[in-house]
């Protein structure tokens, strides 16, 4: 039987903002048949996104959701998460939007530990806002904000994330929404702050100037950086050069979580337990 | 008189413990001299209730933990000083235009910058009126002494849920760290006079959140209680969606503005001082007040009859009030921590150019001396 979209969808909202091609979609249906695997409810499900093409996914979607200021995804999240332990809050970025403006945040979320999906939704260009550089744009790519060529290093997002503490970090692309799918699965499975940095394309914004005219050669390229995890490890570091692991890329299911810990704070002011000190950590610092 | 009782403190810890009292629930910030002494209490006593306190990685994290906190009806609390002020301003415009109740205390340092961290200023005046880009009324309280750290914060958060928006609370370094007796109302009366923000009762798809009369704030019902919407900073429609449409937008920010203007008679509050056969009105606010209080004492020992008229809600402003004064007393003296920040809005309110002013920015309080030379300087 045909998966039901229309049941997650506002459909009234269609068509979406995103220019034709876009892989915005594939990663919305992804989205919402990982969610439907779930078997949440979708008045238990917050979606929080921040500003960007990215921004817009909260509006398509039908659950209790939020369109936050540019960056700030995770910290109105953090605020919701915690008021609402109980609940399931699924972030959703773009790179510039995550890892520029909201780098602290995207950092600090990864830190805590806090049970949180951050998808980052990576383009490896601002798109709404016509091909400015963003952390992730590759170098030597044409962007509007810089013509001769993108001097600026990139962000590997998900080394970020296990440096940050992020007990999940994974990868996939928009071109095999299968994989997609299983991914965002594990990750809402998983119980702490969970980073996903799912490759997209732009061919519009980045592949227009940068001879990837056609989503197809947009995709084309995505797939020509990206190998799995598996094959990546048994790889030379000059084979690894240029080439981005998919799959889960880190899985800690050990790390304190951060509702977790703010129950055992209440308990401590409450009288139930001794004060935290260091001897209840393995890992201190 | 409703029962009071007396109490030993310190300003920031009466607005934490009010806070608490007022059935605050969540609390995110970030450390800022002179403010975080609200943070160290309330950090205490939120776990204690079941609630949190979360110091976030800065200052906009902070305003947003809250603003999402706020979103699924929770009542939430920022404490701060200008600098954070500044930093939380582009979210605090996105908790003006989503409706999103919250109450920001800010107590006031020297600026502008990093100023001086530790010493006294009311220069966040102007800026607690439109903190953020764009069209909407602010709502901003004002402390004039220990008590009233603790009551204007209760009446915040009742404010901020009848109108569903941020409301600032002004302390200043003196006050906020001023300790001392103050005589606050029981616990029992704060409980018993707090009014929840209204919730849409009907079916699921007969609400439309942001669909209200022209002066009227949206009904936001909880996240998470089967009525699902969006928030938004964008112009958005009755259900919180994003749109363009040329009415919707016109009528949404008429809305936001008219919502508090039509309706500021109930958030009003000043103070009259010997103000009854007054000849000689001082204007002043936040602890400025507690030096002019000594001041017109002293001023009437000489045989001047010297009167204090103190606006505690300073936005929207007392202007008809203060016009109906200034319209029957000829000397009338703006003292404040700050080079005339809301002498212009006297001015305005009065209609009057020759309104004079006593104004010191140096970090250091005013002291009566200084206001009874001025006077009679003035007369």
């Amino acid at each position: 039987m045909a998966f039901n979209y229309d049941k997650y969808l506002r459909i009234e909202k269609m068509p979406t903002l995103w220019c034709w091609g876009c892989g915005d979609g594939v990663i919305l249906k992804a989205f919402v048949r990982a969610v439907e695997k779930m078997g949440w409810n979708q008045d238990d499900v917050c979606v929080v996104s921040g500003i960007g093409c990215s921004g817009r996914f909260s509006s398509y979607v039908d659950f209790n959701t939020v369109h936050t200021t540019h960056g700030r995804t995770v910290a109105y999240a953090t605020g919701i998460k915690l008021a609402n332990p109980d609940k399931h809050v699924i972030c959703v970025g773009g790179d510039g939007d995550a890892l520029a403006i909201g780098g602290n945040h995207t950092i600090h979320g990864c830190r805590r530990n806090i049970d949180i999906t951050f998808i980052i939704i990576n383009n490896f260009i601002y798109g709404l806002t016509n091909s400015q550089t963003s952390p992730t744009t590759p170098k030597g790519m044409w962007t509007v904000s810089q013509k001769a060529g993108n001097i600026d290093p990139t962000f590997d997002t998900c080394k970020l994330g296990v440096a940050a503490g992020a007990s999940f970090v994974g990868r996939e692309s928009m071109l095999d929404p299968k994989k997609l799918e299983k991914l965002f699965v594990k990750a809402f499975e998983h119980k702490g702050f969970a980073l996903l940095d799912v490759l997209s394309n732009c061919h519009i914004n980045l592949g227009r100037k940068n001879k990837m005219v056609s989503a197809m050669d947009n995709l084309k390229w995505i797939d020509s950086i990206t190998v799995s995890k598996k094959k990546y490890d048994t790889m030379t570091p000059e084979e690894q050069l240029n080439l981005l692991p998919t799959g889960i890329i880190h899985q800690d299911t050990e790390a304190d979580e951060y509702c977790d810990m703010n129950e055992e704070i209440k308990k401590v002011h409450q009288g139930q337990r001794a004060k935290i000190s260091q001897d209840d950590f393995a890992k201190k610092i | 008189m409703a029962a009071t009782r007396e109490v030993i403190s310190t300003g920031n810890e009466l607005a934490a413990i009010a806070a608490v009292d007022a059935g605050c629930m969540f609390f995110g910030g970030y450390p800022l001299t002179p403010s975080s002494e609200v943070m160290h209490v309330i950090s205490d006593l939120l776990p204690k209730i079941g609630g949190t306190a979360i110091q976030m990685e800065d200052e906009i994290a902070g305003i947003c933990a809250v603003i999402g906190a706020g979103m699924s009806g929770v009542r939430a609390l920022t404490a701060t000083s200008g600098p954070g002020m500044s930093l939380k301003a582009e979210n605090l415009g996105l908790a003006q235009m989503a409706e999103v109740p919250l109450v920001c205390v800010n107590v006031m340092r020297g600026g502008p910058s990093t100023g001086l961290p530790t010493r006294v200023s009311q220069g966040d005046i102007l800026q607690s009126k439109n903190p953020s880009h764009g069209d909407y009324k602010s709502i901003t309280l004002c402390a004039g002494n220990l008590a009233e750290c603790y009551t204007e914060v209760v009446r915040a958060f009742n404010i901020a849920d009848r109108f569903m928006q941020p409301v600032i609370v002004l302390l200043d370094e003196t006050i906020g760290h001023m300790h001392g007796k103050a005589d606050l109302p029981t616990v029992e009366d704060v409980k018993a006079g707090i009014v929840p923000r209204k919730k849409f009762t009907g079916p699921a798809e007969e609400y439309h959140p942001y669909e209200c009369g022209p002066s009227d704030p949206a009904v936001l019902n909880p996240m998470f209680t089967g009525y699902r919407y969006h928030f938004t900073g964008l112009h958005h429609d009755k259900n919180g969606f994003p749109t363009e449409e040329i009415e919707t937008c016109r009528k949404l920010i008429q809305r936001l503005e008219d919502k508090v203007e039509v309706h500021k008679d109930e958030v009003e509050s000043y103070e009259e001082f010997m103000m009854d056969d007054a000849e000689f009105m001082i204007l002043a606010y936040g602890s400025v007040s507690l030096a002019a209080k000594e001041a017109i004492r002293h001023l009437r020992k000489d045989g001047i009859k010297a009167g204090l008229f103190r606006p505690i809600t300073i936005w929207p402003s007392p202007a008809e009030k203060i016009k109906e004064h200034t319209d029957k007393i000829d000397n009338v003296l703006v003292v404040e921590l700050n080079i005339g920040q809301f002498h212009g809005e006297v001015q305005r309110a009065a209609a009057r150019l020759d309104i004079e002013g006593l104004f010191k920015v140096n970090g250091r309080p005013i002291s009566p001396y200084e206001i009874v030379t001025k006077v009679k300087e003035i007369i």
